[in-house]
């Protein structure tokens, strides 16, 4: 509500503001929360900057930045082959900044015996072939399958890191519209598994080990935690030194930045050594 | 002379005030018209939007497929078990609001006093200012919780509190029904009192029966059919005891007085006259309570689950669904509205189905009624 009000404010006061006093993002709901963070921080210590973020999508950014309509993509996948090609064809030179990490660890309830699961195991619960806690070493419980909706990035990744292209999502699979009321499902259902980003684990959850390895910042960075991914902000060409999009995905190596990428829940980029 | 010149109008004067009236009646049919238009321009709108969908896809897979993978690479768009969701939904919250709320108002307009009913409806009729979403949020905390803990317990509860009465109730007016008329007085209510041990101790035997096997089930998952129809429910219940009692009251004092005139006691002149006098108005509740039900969306969607399976079996509502209304809901965020992906397009063929339904429920309920009210009035 705040990044509106001061857009429309900065709208109105900018009539004269020259053009790289404005910057346009568009994409992934995932790493917009970022975005828009940043973008707040960012206007208020330079008043007069007018930076508007838009969440449509991972694909739609990819789209918005092959087009010229924004200036910087918001994407919490690499760009697919396709984009990339059409990039070519169009003479946009994407260039990837990683500006965070993100984790999803998978939640049972804290009563759950089960320690860990493989990616295998995993891939079995949700396509539905596992449907008994005691097929992977638990009590006598069925399973209920909690994901997120269909249309958030925290799905796609789940989906693209576990389940891999050709596997589809059990039917029985309960969904729910965000993070919160994921580990909410979890905590009062014995049964539930769920997964949601790492900012949501809390002691009324249990993060399950996958692949032995339990997920946290640290096994997230060094990759070994399976299911993690690099958030990525986009931009035609490297941007100049000392321009504003330079300037706002820098951002994300200040420790201002990095404190507000751990606030939402994402794990920071480590500092430059 | 000078009043005539008032009264007979130059031809300029009567051509002016010709032209305001016209001007008059035209602004006034315009400001009415917005109101008609606005529903033409929905249904245009959702229509458009709906088109692209099915010239691309057909109607087959999205009416009878079950497949229902937007996400996936192909997209699968089969809604038949989000249509089975939204039925079974709506069907199970109808079939636990209507007697109640007939019950009640039937209560309210015949048997509770003046002064009890005037606290009475504005109460119940507060049930409907309570936002949907606190609706929802009760469900999921309240609920969910309490089915999962202890679901058969809660189950077998709630079963013996409603069927108890109901099914005395019941066991009374059949035996009462059955027992043969031609019999001396003595003999009569000798019969009539054996029909109804008979009866009440068959249904005490069905509620024993049903109360354990209810009381032995156990609940997966607390976020369920059974809990969002609970709440549709008891969200559809103020309109259709309001619209309910409004039909009764309007059955009119005369055939009231009428009834006892001739000499009915209050049970027959409720369930003989007065009940069907206002049955199309009770039957045009049930209607909006329909409607209510399935149109409501922020309930289904916190409380239902979600899961896009037609439950087994099919009447199991103790499984997670997923309703039209709720889909819409959930998926709108991010269907990309500016490249108009097959994703973005199913979601208005659903909204136009649920659209049409209500057109439908619509015209049934005023077709109900303008039936009911010429056969009234003796036509």
């Amino acid at each position: 509500m705040r990044v509106s009000l001061l857009v429309a404010g900065l709208v109105a006061g900018c009539a004269v503001a020259q053009a790289q006093d404005k910057l346009v993002l568009d994409g992934s709901t995932t790493v917009g929360p970022i975005a828009k963070a940043f973008a707040e921080s960012y206007m208020r210590q330079n008043p007069g900057v007018n930076i508007t973020v838009s969440e449509s999508g991972s694909g739609n950014g990819a789209k918005a930045l092959l087009n010229g309509t924004c200036d910087i993509a918001d994407l919490s996948r690499d760009l697919k082959d396709t984009e990339r090609k059409a990039m070519a064809e169009k003479g946009v030179k994407p260039v990837a900044h990683v500006v965070a990490y993100d984790a999803l660890p998978v939640l049972v309830h804290p009563s759950n015996k089960v320690k860990g699961l493989t990616i295998d195991q995993l891939r079995g619960i949700f396509t539905g072939k596992i449907k008994n806690w005691s097929e992977v070493g638990g009590s006598d419980l069925a399973i209920v399958v909690i994901s997120r909706d269909t249309n958030s990035g925290t799905f796609e990744t789940f989906k693209d890191m576990v389940l891999g292209h050709e596997a589809k999502i059990v039917e029985s699979a309960e969904y729910t519209g965000s993070n919160g009321g994921i580990r909410q499902r979890v905590q009062m259902t014995k049964g539930a598994i769920g997964y949601a980003g790492l900012g949501f684990v809390d002691k009324s959850v249990k993060a399950l080990e996958v692949n032995g390895i339990a997920p946290s910042a640290e096994t997230a960075l060094d990759k070994s935690y399976p299911i993690a991914r690099p958030l990525f902000m986009f931009t035609n060409g490297e941007p100049a030194a000392e321009s504003l999009a330079a300037k706002f995905i820098g951002m994300s190596r200040t420790e201002k930045g990095r404190e507000i990428i751990e606030e939402i829940g994402f794990v920071p980029v480590p500092a430059k050594k | 002379m000078r009043t005539s010149e008032h009264i007979i109008l130059s031809a300029g004067e009567k051509a002016r005030r010709k032209a305001f009236g016209l001007l008059g009646r035209a602004f006034l049919f315009t400001v009415t018209s917005v109101a008609a238009m606005a529903v033409l321009a929905i249904l245009f709108f959702i229509a458009r939007d709906a088109w692209p969908f099915f010239s691309d896809r057909g109607v087959g897979d999205f009416f009878f497929s079950k497949a229902w993978y937007p996400a996936h690479q192909p997209p699968q768009f089969g809604a038949a078990a989000i249509f089975a969701g939204s039925l079974l939904v709506t069907g199970a919250a109808v079939v636990l609001a209507v007697p109640p709320g007939v019950f009640a108002a039937l209560c309210m307009s015949d048997i509770l006093p003046f002064n009890v009913r005037q606290v009475l409806k504005p109460v119940i009729e507060m049930l409907a200012a309570i936002p949907s979403v606190a609706y929802g949020f009760f469900a999921l905390v309240v609920l969910a919780p309490l089915l999962q803990e202890s679901g058969g317990r809660v189950l077998a509860a709630a079963w013996w509190v409603l069927a108890l009465p109901a099914l005395f109730l019941a066991s009374v007016v059949a035996a009462d029904l059955l027992t043969p008329g031609r019999l001396s007085h003595a003999a009569h209510r000798l019969a009539r009192t054996l029909l109804t041990l008979c009866f009440l101790s068959l249904s005490l035997a069905l509620l024993a029966h049903v109360g354990r096997v209810l009381g032995g089930l156990q609940v997966a998952s607390g976020v369920n059919a059974l809990t969002a129809s609970v709440i549709l429910g008891v969200m559809a219940l103020p309109t259709i005891v309001s619209v309910s009692e409004d039909a009764l009251q309007a059955a009119g004092r005369e055939l009231r007085e009428g009834s006892y005139a001739l000499g009915a006691t209050r049970a027959e002149t409720l369930v003989k006259v007065v009940f069907p006098a206002a049955l199309s108005g009770v039957f045009s509740a049930v209607l909006l309570g329909v409607m209510r039900a399935l149109g409501e969306t922020m309930v289904v969607w916190m409380a239902s689950g979600n899961a896009a399976q037609i439950p087994k079996p099919w009447y199991n509502l103790l499984q997670p669904v997923r309703t039209l209304t709720a889909t819409i809901a959930g998926d709108m965020g991010e269907a990309d509205q500016m490249t108009g992906s097959a994703h973005y397009h199913v979601l208005f063929a659903m909204g136009l189905c649920l659209l049409l339904f209500s057109f439908t429920c619509n015209l049934a309920g005023e077709w109900i009624v303008t039936r009911q009210r010429k056969r009234l009035r003796g036509g």
